[in-house]
């Protein structure tokens, strides 16, 4: 008996929904064997995750918290995605709005403290806009490859964010981190931990979504990312659209960082680097770049980290075990993408057959 | 083709072949029979499931039912492995050549039982010997993005000769070659087929049909309609009936020659390439009217993809100037190009003219989503994007289960189908059309020439991009001749003859003539 792929004449729907769901559980499954190697048992690490994510009030509202910036970050990289450009920089997008924010907060003084806020997260998303801007610009004018501008600008901005906490803008209390901000320009709480960022998320998903499905550049940008010379010959720039893309992009990473700062953190510090620009990729690719279904899959995302915290301090276990997951159900949803355009066949040997 | 005995057995037989694909029946019951020193035409339309019976054959699709078999036996193919290693190679249309790396490497690459460290000399060697005994020139070091088609077209004959097969298919083999390339290739097959190799040929050309095979076989939507030495056809026009399963108009209907005011107008255009030399357009001039369709001749290659390019906006020139509907054009952006009238029908239908991962209702709608026709303030109205797609669908007889079907599941005819529907519904005045009928059926083709003449009657001026004089002496008012980027000539089609524009073609100067 033999397997192989042909090519389907159509796409095939019903495999687009099944192979995030199915890879989302065979992760599961790897898990449970690496926890099983970790001499944990996987039911019990699981309904730890579970309870530590979503088993109270406040733990929900945790999970909530991480899922906005997640979310965003999702929402960026699903732009350039469309593109086909590879921006792995929401990270250092993200750092970019941080720093802007705090550069606002800490030294623009001269303005009144109820116009903090707003003009913060407008410097910071610029700031964002800028980081993801550059490797657009490059990428449109000399072709330079994306995927290692973006990447190596996170090294770039996350060192120099360092350079800030550590010294320049340093408290003078404390031996990293910026002064907190003023607490009346902090963005305030709806529920428990939940602050108003989550409505930011949700507009925005709601704006995309429309920009992308119902707009002329929605079908320019699908044109561009799914066939960039007919594209072109049907009078698309591709250049000018890489570079609103990018913008876009590094703006949406950009109000990440500055309503997670402006949340959370209240300051600019150690950890600023969040990882939340990576798992983003994971998001976009999980939820096909559709920006609805990128509140579900952030949500997931953000409850293995909350459930993997718990799972440290319950069954002793390191909370990179969050990460080891997040990690797993790419690989069989990157393999999994196969059988939306391809059947698998099983042959039977004839010879066996008749024997 | 030499004559021709048939009593062995065939080297491939393949007996009730049937094969379906979700709501088409792609071969229903097909019988094939090929031998030894034979050169069997496969003939049909698109879609008459010439190449799925092919793809079975080298492993690529597996049959419902039926049998296959080779050299007498009873076989299995379940991948290009499997036949390979009976002696069995496919060259498809689209070659399977790695770019960057050289002749030999290619040859070579994914061969089983090859050291980690391959004696690449003695594979020269050996590539080296079997080009000579096949008159296939090949330098085994050269880079393949360096040939052109034609020799890279000889380096997938001879990967699967290097590789011992002795039944080669060949899917459409001369589409991509110049007439002398193609006589070459006529020529390399013969001295396989003394050496008691076969070969199976995809075609939709009736005239290469008679000049290379011993058998034609017609198939026509799944099915063998007929089977027969070549050497009985009496009339081309036979098998073009067989093919379609009706009367083909050969002559196209056209009103008569009017030209009205200048469209076009180009004038001493030059375009040198990105690296500097040679100039791709050399000194072009020339005017194209209303109602009045300029043919440009020339072996592929000659800059009358660049021309078309420097007249859609997406080549720079570096002189001259280009003026369409009496404005200024010269180096404008594509989208300026279109908001000027002109409509495009690019070379490459798959690269250039579709995005095939989108809908056939998109596609239709990638002039016009930007028009109140069927957007208001940016926003796409999707109410008028159906009904206008369904129109076209309807207008051009586009063959797709619906709207919503990917471009890329069409067969080639209704995918250009599809750009002809766009281009022309969006004309304004001008159209620029690049090998509109290549790889085309009849039927398709047909339609495409007809098409093309309407847009004329109705007092467009259209440009029109061709390798086979045939049809331009049938469809075009004026024929410029292209060689090495400059127009050789300009002629009346009326009083143009074939043998003229092939020598202006190879470049040889009128006065030589």
């Amino acid at each position: 008996m033999k397997f192989r792929l042909e090519k389907r004449d159509y796409r095939s729907t019903r495999m687009a929904v099944l192979v995030p769901v199915v890879s989302l559980l065979v992760s599961f499954i790897l898990g449970a064997i690496v926890l099983l190697i970790s001499d944990a048992n996987p039911f019990q690490a699981y309904a730890a995750m579970l309870k530590g994510a979503f088993g109270s009030q406040t733990k929900l509202q945790y999970t909530l918290v991480k899922s906005i910036p997640l979310l965003l970050c999702g929402l960026a990289v699903g732009i350039a995605f469309r593109l086909k450009f590879w921006n792995i920089g929401a990270e250092g997008q993200y750092v970019g709005g941080v720093i802007g924010i705090t550069w606002v907060m800490q030294f623009w003084t001269f303005l009144p403290t109820t116009l903090l806020l707003p003009v913060g997260m407008v410097v910071g998303i610029l700031f964002g806009a800028m980081w993801g801007g550059i490797p657009g610009v490059l990428k449109a004018q000399w072709s330079v490859d994306e995927t290692l501008t973006t990447l190596m600008m996170n090294y770039i901005i996350i060192g120099f964010a360092e350079y800030l906490y550590f010294n320049a803008w340093k408290a003078p209390r404390g031996n990293m981190g910026t002064v907190l901000y003023p607490k009346e320009a902090w963005l305030p709480r709806i529920w428990g931990r939940v602050h108003g960022g989550i409505f930011f998320a949700l507009i925005l998903v709601g704006i995309l979504w429309f920009v992308l499905y119902k707009t002329r550049w929605g079908f320019e940008l699908n044109m561009i990312g799914k066939n960039k010379r007919a594209a072109e010959c049907q009078g698309v720039s591709i250049k000018k659209n890489i570079i609103l893309a990018m913008l876009l992009s590094g703006a949406i990473a950009g109000l990440a960082g500055v309503i997670d700062a402006a949340a959370v953190t209240h300051q600019l510090t150690k950890g600023v680097d969040s990882g939340y620009g990576f798992t983003g990729i994971i998001i976009a690719w999980m939820s096909g770049l559709n920006p609805i279904i990128s509140i579900i899959v952030s949500v997931i995302m953000a409850a293995i980290e909350t459930g993997s915290d718990a799972l440290q301090m319950t069954m002793k276990l390191p909370n990179a075990m969050g990460a080891v997951l997040q990690g797993l159900i790419l690989i069989p949803l990157l393999a999994g993408n196969i059988f939306i355009e391809y059947r698998l066949l099983v042959i039977k040997n004839r010879k066996e057959v008749t024997a | 083709m030499s004559e021709l005995t048939t009593d062995e057995t065939p080297v491939v037989r393949m007996v009730n072949i049937t094969k379906h694909f979700p709501g088409v029946l792609a071969n229903d019951q097909v019988d094939l029979a090929l031998h030894r020193g034979e050169v069997l035409a496969l003939l049909g339309e698109n879609g008459a499931g010439k190449s799925t019976l092919m793809n079975m054959l080298v492993g690529l699709y597996q049959a419902d039912s039926g049998e296959i078999f080779v050299k007498g036996e009873l076989v299995d193919i379940n991948s290009p492995q499997d036949s390979m290693a009976l002696g069995i190679g496919m060259i498809h249309q689209e070659f399977m050549l790695v770019g960057n790396m050289s002749v030999a490497e290619n040859i070579v690459l994914g061969m089983k039982g090859l050291p980690f460290v391959p004696p690449m000399a003695e594979i020269r060697e050996k590539i080296t010997e079997l080009s000579k005994r096949y008159g296939l020139q090949v330098y085994p070091d050269k880079i393949i993005q360096d040939l052109s088609v034609g020799e890279q077209q000889r380096v997938e004959i001879l990967k699967l000769l290097y590789r011992g097969a002795d039944i080669l298919i060949l899917d459409e083999p001369t589409a991509v070659l110049t007439p002398g390339e193609a006589r070459d290739l006529n020529e390399i097959l013969k001295k396989m087929l003394a050496e008691g190799k076969s070969a199976i040929f995809i075609t939709h050309k009736m005239d290469e049909v008679m000049e290379f095979s011993h058998t034609v076989q017609v198939l026509r939507r799944g099915k063998s309609v007929s089977v027969c030495p070549t050497k009985t056809i009496e009339r081309v026009q036979d098998l073009a009936n067989m093919m379609v399963g009706r009367d083909i108009l050969f002559s196209l209907e056209r009103g008569s020659y009017n030209p009205g005011a200048t469209k076009i107008e180009v004038k001493d255009l030059l375009a040198l390439p990105v690296g500097g030399g040679k100039p791709v357009l050399d000194n072009i001039s020339f005017t194209v009217r209303e109602g009045e369709i300029f043919g440009v001749a020339g072996v592929a290659g000659n800059g009358q993809q660049q021309l078309s390019e420097a007249l859609t906006g997406l080549l720079k020139v570096n002189g001259g100037t280009i003026s369409l509907n009496g404005k200024d054009m010269t180096n404008k952006t594509p989208l300026q190009v279109i908001k000027a009238g002109v409509s495009h029908i690019p070379a490459d239908r798959g690269r250039m003219g579709v995005v095939g991962d989108m809908s056939v209702g998109d596609n239709l709608s990638m002039k016009k989503y930007r028009t109140s026709e069927l957007s208001a303030h940016n926003i796409i109205k999707r109410g008028l994007v159906r009904k206008f797609a369904d129109r076209l669908i309807d207008l051009f007889t586009i063959k797709t289960p619906n709207q919503d079907t990917s471009v890329k599941f069409l067969s080639g005819g209704n995918i250009q189908k599809t750009i002809l529907a766009r281009e022309i519904d969006s004309c304004g005045g001008i159209l620029v059309a690049v090998y509109p009928s290549r790889g085309l059926d009849v039927g398709a083709t047909e339609a495409v020439r007809q098409n093309i003449i309407k847009q004329r009657d109705k007092g467009c001026a259209v440009v029109l991009v061709s390798e086979e004089l045939e049809e331009l002496l049938m469809v075009a008012d004026k024929i410029a001749v292209m060689f090495e980027g400059r127009i050789m000539d300009i002629v009346d089609a009326k009083d143009a003859k074939t043998e003229e524009l092939g020598m202006l073609m190879a470049g040889v100067e009128r006065r030589d003539i």
